[in-house]
Order: C-alpha cells, then structure tokens, then sequence
C-alpha cells in the first residue's frame, strides 16, 4: 500500500529531519508512529499524507512514485486517505454536519445521498446531539470526533491520525481508540502518530519509532 | 498606593434564570427568522431547542464565508467600474447613430453650384443645370434653390441689409440622388454644357464626419477597455486577498480531496454573483443617467441658436442599441469578473500548493 525505501527529507537548506527511513503499509493494518516531540512524526505523516516530497529516496504510495506524481493525481488519491489534524482543522463557519460531510460534498455528491451516512457516523462517534452546531461550541474532544468522523465519511483506505488523544481526557482517549480499532478490523489501515505510550499499550500493534530522523520499526504479535 | 478592585467572576446563579422554557421557544422561533448563521454565538444549552425549531437546517453553507470577501467595496467599486463603461459605451453607440444618420443624409444629396460668368444668362444656366440633372439616371429631384433661400443662407455672415445684385452670388440646385447615379458622369456634362456649373458630392465633409465618429468611437472603446482592466485588476487583488483570508479553508478542501477547479468554482461562484450585481447597479445607474441627461436636454433650446444646433446635431436619444450596448456591457463586466476570478484561484491555488 505504501512503501519507503531510504526516504530522506529536509526543509529548505537545513538538517534532514528524516534520514534513510525505509517500511512498508501493508493494508488493513495497525501501526503507531511514536517518538519524542519534534522527532518528525507530523513531518512522516505529511509525507505519507503527499503534502510534502521527500528530498531523496523512493517513496510509492498506491503504487504512484511520489517524485513523478502528478498534482491532479495527488488529488484523487487524498481521496483515498482521512487524516485527523492535531488541530483539528474544522472550517470555523460550517456545522458539525458540513464539516463531516465535506469530504463527500467536494467529491460531488447531492446532499440527499450522504444525510443519512453522515448522520449515523455523527451518532457513533457521540455527536447526534451536536450535529447543527459551530465548532466554536464544541469541546476539545468533540472537535477531535468531528475531525474524526470528517476523516472516517469516505470509508478511506488508510486513516492517519496525529495525535488523536493529545487534547482529551483519559477514559475519552480510550473511546476514541476503540473508534480506531473498529476502524481497522472493518479494513482500514491506521497510523496513529503519538507518545501517549498508555495510548499504546492499551493496544498492542506495530510501532515506528523515530529517534534522530531514523526509524526503527518495532513489531508486535498483534500487529 | 492604589487599591485594586476585585474582578470577580459571575456566579452561575447570575445568570437570568427566568421561565428558561419559555425564552428558549422564543430563541427557537428567532432562529427561524435569523437562519442558522447566527446559532454558532447562542449558548451551547439552547442549540438542542434551537435545532428543533430550526427543523429546516440544511448542510450546504458556502464553503467560502462570504464575510471574508470585501463585498461591500468590490460591489461599489465594481458599480462604478461599470457606470463608466456603460456611460463610455452608450456615447459611443448615440454618436455613432448619429454619425451615420448624417452620412446618410449627406451621401443622398449632392450640390450644383453655377458662378455668374460673364455675360451668360444666370436663370438660363440654372435651368439648363436641372434638366440635365433630372435627366441623369437614379437622380430623384433636383430643386434650385431661389434667390431669396441663397440669400438666407448668406445672412449669418452678411446681415440682412445687403444688395445681392452688387455680389457675384452663385445659384445653388439641390440634387437628391440614390446609389444608382453616376456622379462624374454629370459633373462632366455639367461642365461641358453650362459655363460656371460644378458638383460638391460632400465628399471632404463625409470624410471628416467619418474620421470625427472613428476617432471618438476608438477613444470610448479605448476609455471602456481601460475600466474594464482596471475592474479586472480590481478583482485580482480582491480575489488574491479573499483566498488569503480563506487559506486554511482552501488548505482544509485540499486535504478532504477537493481538485482545484471544485474550489475555483467556490469563488466563481461569490465573484459573478458580485460582478453581475455591481455591473447591474453601474448599468441602471448609467442609463438613468443618460435618460435624465436626455430629458435636461430635450427641455431646453427655445432660442434659435439651440434649435439649430438641435437640427443640425438631433436629440439626444438612447435608442434599443443603447440599451441593447449598455446590457451585453453588465453582461461582460460579470463575465470578466468572473474569469479573473477562477483564473487567480488557479494561478494562486498553484503558487499555495
């Protein structure tokens, strides 16, 4: 699904933050990206998300070479990734409801074919209640299940999530894992990007830790 | 030393708790007048009844706030963008039908003009004139004119007082003719057959009428293809500063998948519905504009002089190709905006990207 091989990056003229980072996605499974702060875990998923390229090194993901992609092709495969945003990003001036439904709305489909879809995932992940609200209302942890749902509306064939806990409380941050977990037995890969290690051991799975812009993979007996 | 008041927090009993139901029903029924926009500032507690009389509540809110498009001053600007080129557009288009009005008239008639030579009978050589004007194929009439209208004609520049008999004053036969005549034909036989006789075809003043219309045609094009720029540039800078202000939206329709020309059509969709507002309140204005101008004018003009200058020039009309010019101008300065606006949305979304 998605594979590095000797993956090296860096912003502008600096340092590699990422050095000869080489794995591999298979699909429908389950890997955290853990590692301290500023160790290149959002940097890895924006990689993975083809909102960065890398500087050196091959990287292919759904068999597109990122190096020779095309823009309009990055396009119709984003389609194919939900990714959850450490801050969330939910449009300020749209509803809990739109901005789930945006995902479908930009790919074309009438309101009427998706109301029901978006409805029962708002009431999954706990937010029936809070379907016609602004975010500006909405807890940290209900922002975080919106941006969530908003990521999952697409049924996408692999969820990258950064920091999915990082704003909410302990038994919530147990919820939202389960949402993952459910996620990932229904077939969709997920990358949780954390150091939450109690997060981690909650769910035994696959670990990429970054230390020094390497990456060491860690495998587990569940993963 | 200064004491420092206490600020303290409002207790939650502060708060009014008056018949809460009640009020919350009444917010309910504002939230239908109000529309959901104005939800997001209410209370977190009052949306569960507010979304019940919201029963309408509808997921299609503009993904680019419109708040976040200087509307009001695009909107004037554009307005006025469009007064002027429908004001430039429409002057064009009157003095160009009255140029051609005048061409007509000029091209239909020519002029005989007979000079008292010698000793030859002045009346004779007029009359001799006429017949052979009117036995020219495609010649509709010939009149002389009398001595009484060449005096006329005369009088601006010589009083009323003068003895024409003193003056070698030409005789002057009006020829009314169609496409069909042969005008050097009857200049030739003019000349053979009576002494002092010549054909003024108003050739030199048709071509000076021509060049006057073609000039101010070209300098109203000229004036209307420079607002029209400067609208553009207009909305170039607005449209740069909307997606500016709309990055993080644009950046949020990137990462959901939506393709380039999905977000141009959401700020196409903002900037044509501008243009076509502003360029029709420009439109309306400018033909207002000209219809009242049109009304001052007809009003005035009891004196001789303006009567003159109105015979000589006509009124000053907007005719159907005036309106006609001014709409396909509201039309065109919507237009415009409306593909400046999707061409700097890819040309921005590229740089963004």
């Amino acid at each position: 699904m998605i594979r590095f091989e000797n993956v090296g990056l860096r912003y502008g003229l600096g340092p590699e933050v990422l050095r000869d980072v080489s794995f591999h996605i298979a699909p429908g499974s389950f890997q955290y990206v853990t590692g301290p702060s500023g160790a290149g875990k959002t940097s890895l998923l924006r990689l993975l998300f083809l909102s960065l390229q890398p500087t050196r090194g091959m990287l292919k993901i759904f068999d597109q070479d990122a190096a020779t992609i095309q823009r309009e092709t990055v396009q119709r495969l984003r389609k194919r990734i939900g990714i959850v945003f450490q801050d969330f990003r939910l449009l300020d001036h749209l509803t809990t409801y739109e901005n789930v439904a945006l995902p479908l709305r930009v790919s074309g489909s009438p309101e009427s074919d998706y109301r029901n879809d978006v409805t029962e995932l708002l009431e999954w992940v706990g937010l029936g209640d809070r379907m016609w609200v602004h975010p500006q209302v909405l807890s940290g942890g209900e922002k975080q299940r919106a941006a969530i749902a908003r990521a999952l509306i697409t049924k996408p064939e692999i969820l990258l999530a950064d920091e999915p806990t990082g704003n909410v409380d302990p038994p919530l941050a147990r919820r939202l894992l389960r949402l993952f977990i459910e996620l990932n037995r229904l077939g969709t890969s997920v990358v949780i990007a954390t150091h939450d290690l109690s997060l981690m051991e909650q769910h035994k799975a696959r670990r990429l830790v970054l230390s020094e812009g390497h990456v060491q993979v860690q495998t587990n007996d569940r993963s | 030393m200064t004491v420092r008041p206490k600020i303290r927090k409002p207790a939650a009993s502060a708060r009014p708790p008056v018949r809460q139901r009640s009020r919350l029903r009444e917010w309910a029924e504002a939230g239908r007048k109000i529309g959901r926009k104005q939800i997001a500032g209410l209370h977190n507690g009052n949306i569960g009844l507010l979304q019940q009389g919201l029963g309408r509540l509808r997921g299609d809110s503009p993904l680019v706030p419109p708040h976040s498009v200087s509307r009001r001053a695009l909107l004037a600007l554009v307005a006025i963008m469009s007064f002027l080129a429908c004001l430039s557009i429409t002057a064009v288009s009157i003095i160009n039908h009255k140029a051609d009005g005048w061409q007509r008239q000029i091209a239909d008639e020519v002029t005989i003009q007979i000079r008292p030579v010698g000793t030859h009978d002045h009346a004779d050589a007029v009359a001799r004139a006429v017949e052979i004007a009117t036995q020219t194929p495609g010649v509709q009439s010939a009149v002389p004119l009398s001595d009484a209208d060449s005096a006329a004609l005369l009088e601006p520049w010589l009083g009323r007082d003068f003895d024409r008999k003193e003056l070698p004053i030409p005789r002057l036969v009006a020829v009314s003719v169609s496409s069909e005549t042969d005008l050097g034909s009857l200049a030739r036989r003019l000349r053979d057959n009576v002494p002092g006789a010549s054909l003024d075809d108003h050739g030199l003043w048709l071509e000076r009428l021509s060049s006057m219309s073609n000039t101010v045609t070209f300098i109203g094009l000229f004036v209307t293809c420079l607002v029209f720029a400067a609208t553009a540039l207009s909305v170039i800078f607005a449209t740069r500063g909307a997606m500016a202000g709309n990055r993080d939206v644009i950046e949020v329709l990137h990462f959901v998948g939506a393709e380039d020309i999905y977000i141009a059509n959401q700020f196409q969709r903002h900037f044509l519905a501008l243009g076509l507002k502003g360029a029709a309140i420009g439109g309306m204005a400018a033909i207002s504009f000209m219809f009242i101008a049109s009304l001052i004018a007809g009003s005035q003009g009891s004196t001789p002089e303006e009567a003159q200058i109105r015979s000589l020039f006509g009124g000053f009309n907007l005719d159907w190709s005036g309106f006609f010019a001014a709409l396909l101008t509201v039309i065109a300065t919507g237009v415009l905006i409306a593909v400046t606006a999707r061409l700097t949305v890819y040309a921005t979304l590229r740089k963004i990207d």
